[in-house]
């Protein structure tokens, strides 16, 4: 008797799971599909699933208005390279944190937190007119900049968690073999958190992808990644919601593409430590 | 050449203490073990001297240059860990070529000093493996092959057996015992194990509270304690301390007698006491007798010496063994 509860528990949790899984997915599907309806339909009460009549239209007009190559190069440039950069200041940091601390690290590490709590557009004046004074802005470099800073405390509160993990007597071991403290973080730290370095990377490149606010107030057409590519077709002459959909289904797809293929390291990176 | 002197060498964290001033000579070649109770600052001691940790006061000289503030890596010693502190993500190979490639040596000698030192520790037939598929003996070895290629003055040991079981932590003794006479470098070993201690040293340092106790040689410290708490640490099973009218008698606060010291009879006799617990090893037989008016007594007896729970027995002990301290503790 107790298999068959257990069979029928297995049926119900599956259901239940792939409910919830659907209901989250929504969005991105109903996305998708509204990408291939006319603006007409695409408004339609009651909406059509998914009997009507498919078009690419949208996706013609959308490349033909805008450059979408540019902005996925935008895109590619700005969060592999905030990414990148993070993760050069972060090793680091981390190491110095992890391996080296003081009375007060936790509460820097707590500070660092911090900033993220703060609403971003407090700082945006301030920073628009540094960046207007700097002539970073509509700059690829100065969106590199502030990505880099907007990510930075997640990048070394990750890397410090998985730094934490590796035992202090390797490290140890490799300074009586002689290694330097860069040798020691290039041959011995660095492989072994590479596991902690991906999985921090891959994250970071998604957060610096997905975000809105600073490209969109920052950039204006040389620099605009793919969020500011989205964003263009909600214009003050009226909601495209073909086109918009259009839009957002080719500036998303690159990024679930990657995530799909990295979900592996995404899980481990984002549960790391909370067993233990 | 690998001689070590410690001149009022000194740690605190903060405003513990942990080791007061500590002066000690160690010889070019010595084998010198430091042994203590757990925390008693033995490790934070030879992690001085490796330079992991920073001294709070004193200096460090080695080979006649005072290293007190140099990198671990300029001071050419080499180090095993308690935890073997192997490169996990490297294989056997590239673990024992690290120090050498770190050294920027070439490629060929690197080669053929890893390939000895496999030869020497019987890992050539694992170089290939990285270290997660070895057993517990054949990462010590190694660590200890990480150690040796690099031709140190000195090897520091950090408690490199306690991971280990039993029967293997008998046969490491032995090979690193050998591997001493082979080298004939200086070596340090830290261990809380009087046996390893006694069995592996040529010279050993009792460490309590940061503090020496004593140094000496193995049979110095066994046939001489300087005070009680030598004499308790060193021998097993652990000297038996008296205190009371029995000691007074041989005009003494505290008189020590070791347990293969003590002659067992059946029918007289200086104390009589009770048997109780009886330990046979095969060899020998411990016997652990509750002696009127001098408390509980542990006596080493012939394997085949036959008692029973409960029956009266007469102990004498040897009064050219006996040990006699007095009221602070040293040896009169």
């Amino acid at each position: 008797m107790a298999r068959s509860v257990t069979t029928q528990r297995k049926l119900i949790f599956t259901i239940i799971g792939w409910s919830i899984g659907f209901l989250i997915f929504f969005p991105i599907l109903w996305t998708f599909l509204t990408s291939f309806k006319t603006e007409g339909t695409a408004v339609a009460t009651p909406p059509q699933f998914l009997f009507f009549d498919w078009t690419l239209e949208n996706y013609h007009e959308v490349q033909s208005r805008s450059d979408y190559g540019k902005h996925v190069m935008n895109s590619i440039v700005i969060s592999v390279g905030s990414t990148l950069l993070g993760l050069a200041l972060a090793i680091p940091a981390a190491w110095a944190m992890a391996f080296s601390p003081t009375k007060r690290t936790k509460d820097i590490l707590m500070w660092m937190l911090s900033t993220k709590m703060m609403p971003s557009v407090g700082v945006l004046v301030p920073l628009y007119l540094i960046f207007r004074d700097w002539g970073l802005l509509d700059s690829r470099l100065g969106l590199v900049a502030v990505l880099t800073m907007i990510n930075l405390p997640i990048i070394v509160w990750m890397l410090y968690t998985y730094f934490k993990e590796i035992p202090g007597e390797i490290l140890e071991a490799a300074r009586m073999d002689g290694a330097s403290l860069m040798k020691e973080i290039i041959y011995v730290l660095t492989p072994m958190a590479v596991p902690g370095i991906a999985s921090t990377m891959l994250l970071n490149i998604i957060l610096a992808w997905n975000e809105a606010f600073w490209t969109l107030n920052l950039t204006a057409a040389n620099a605009a990644p793919l969020t500011a590519f989205i964003a263009s077709y909600s214009s003050p002459e009226g909601l495209f919601w073909a086109k918009l959909s259009a839009a957002s289904t080719m500036a998303i797809a690159p990024i679930l593409i990657m995530g799909w293929f990295s979900q592996k390291q995404l899980v481990r990176g984002l549960t790391f430590g909370a067993v233990k | 050449m690998g001689s070590i002197t410690l001149e009022k060498v000194s740690k605190s964290f903060g405003t513990t203490s942990v080791i007061p001033e500590i002066d000690l000579e160690i010889n070019d070649g010595e084998f010198v073990v430091f042994v203590g109770p757990s925390g008693c600052g033995k490790s934070t001691l030879l992690r001085m001297i490796a330079g992991l940790e920073d001294l709070s006061g004193g200096r460090i000289i080695i080979d006649g240059k005072d290293m007190s503030n140099e990198a671990p890596a300029k001071r050419g010693l080499s180090m095993v860990f308690q935890s073997y502190a192997l490169y996990p993500h490297m294989s056997v190979y590239q673990n024992i070529a690290f120090p050498l490639k770190m050294d920027g040596q070439e490629k060929s000698a690197i080669d053929k000093k890893v390939k000895d030192a496999a030869h020497t520790l019987n890992l050539t037939s694992y170089l290939d493996r990285r270290p997660g598929q070895l057993s517990g003996g054949q990462r010590q070895r190694v660590a200890i092959g990480r150690a040796i290629v690099r031709q140190p003055k000195a090897f520091l040991f950090d408690e490199p057996l306690s991971n280990l079981d039993a029967a293997l932590r008998g046969n490491m003794r032995l090979e690193i015992s050998d591997l001493h006479h082979q080298l004939k470098t200086t070596m340090i070993y830290v261990t809380h194990d009087q046996v390893e201690a006694m069995t592996m040293a040529d010279k050993i340092v009792v460490l309590n509270a940061g503090r020496i106790e004593q140094v000496g040689s193995p049979l110095e410290l066994y046939k001489s304690p300087r005070n009680v708490f030598v004499a308790g640490f060193i021998g097993s099973p652990r000297m038996n301390l008296v205190s009371g009218a029995a000691a007074e008698k041989h005009n003494a606060t505290t008189l020590g007698v070791r347990p293969e010291h003590v002659q067992i009879s059946k029918t007289e006799g200086a104390w009589k006491g009770t048997v109780g617990v009886t330990e046979h090893l095969g060899s020998d037989t411990f016997i652990h007798v509750d002696a009127d008016g001098v408390g509980k007594i542990t006596v080493r007896a012939d394997g085949d010496f036959a008692t029973e729970h409960g029956q009266s027995i007469y102990l004498t002990p040897d009064p050219n063994r006996l040990h006699r301290f007095d009221a602070n503790g040293q040896a009169i």
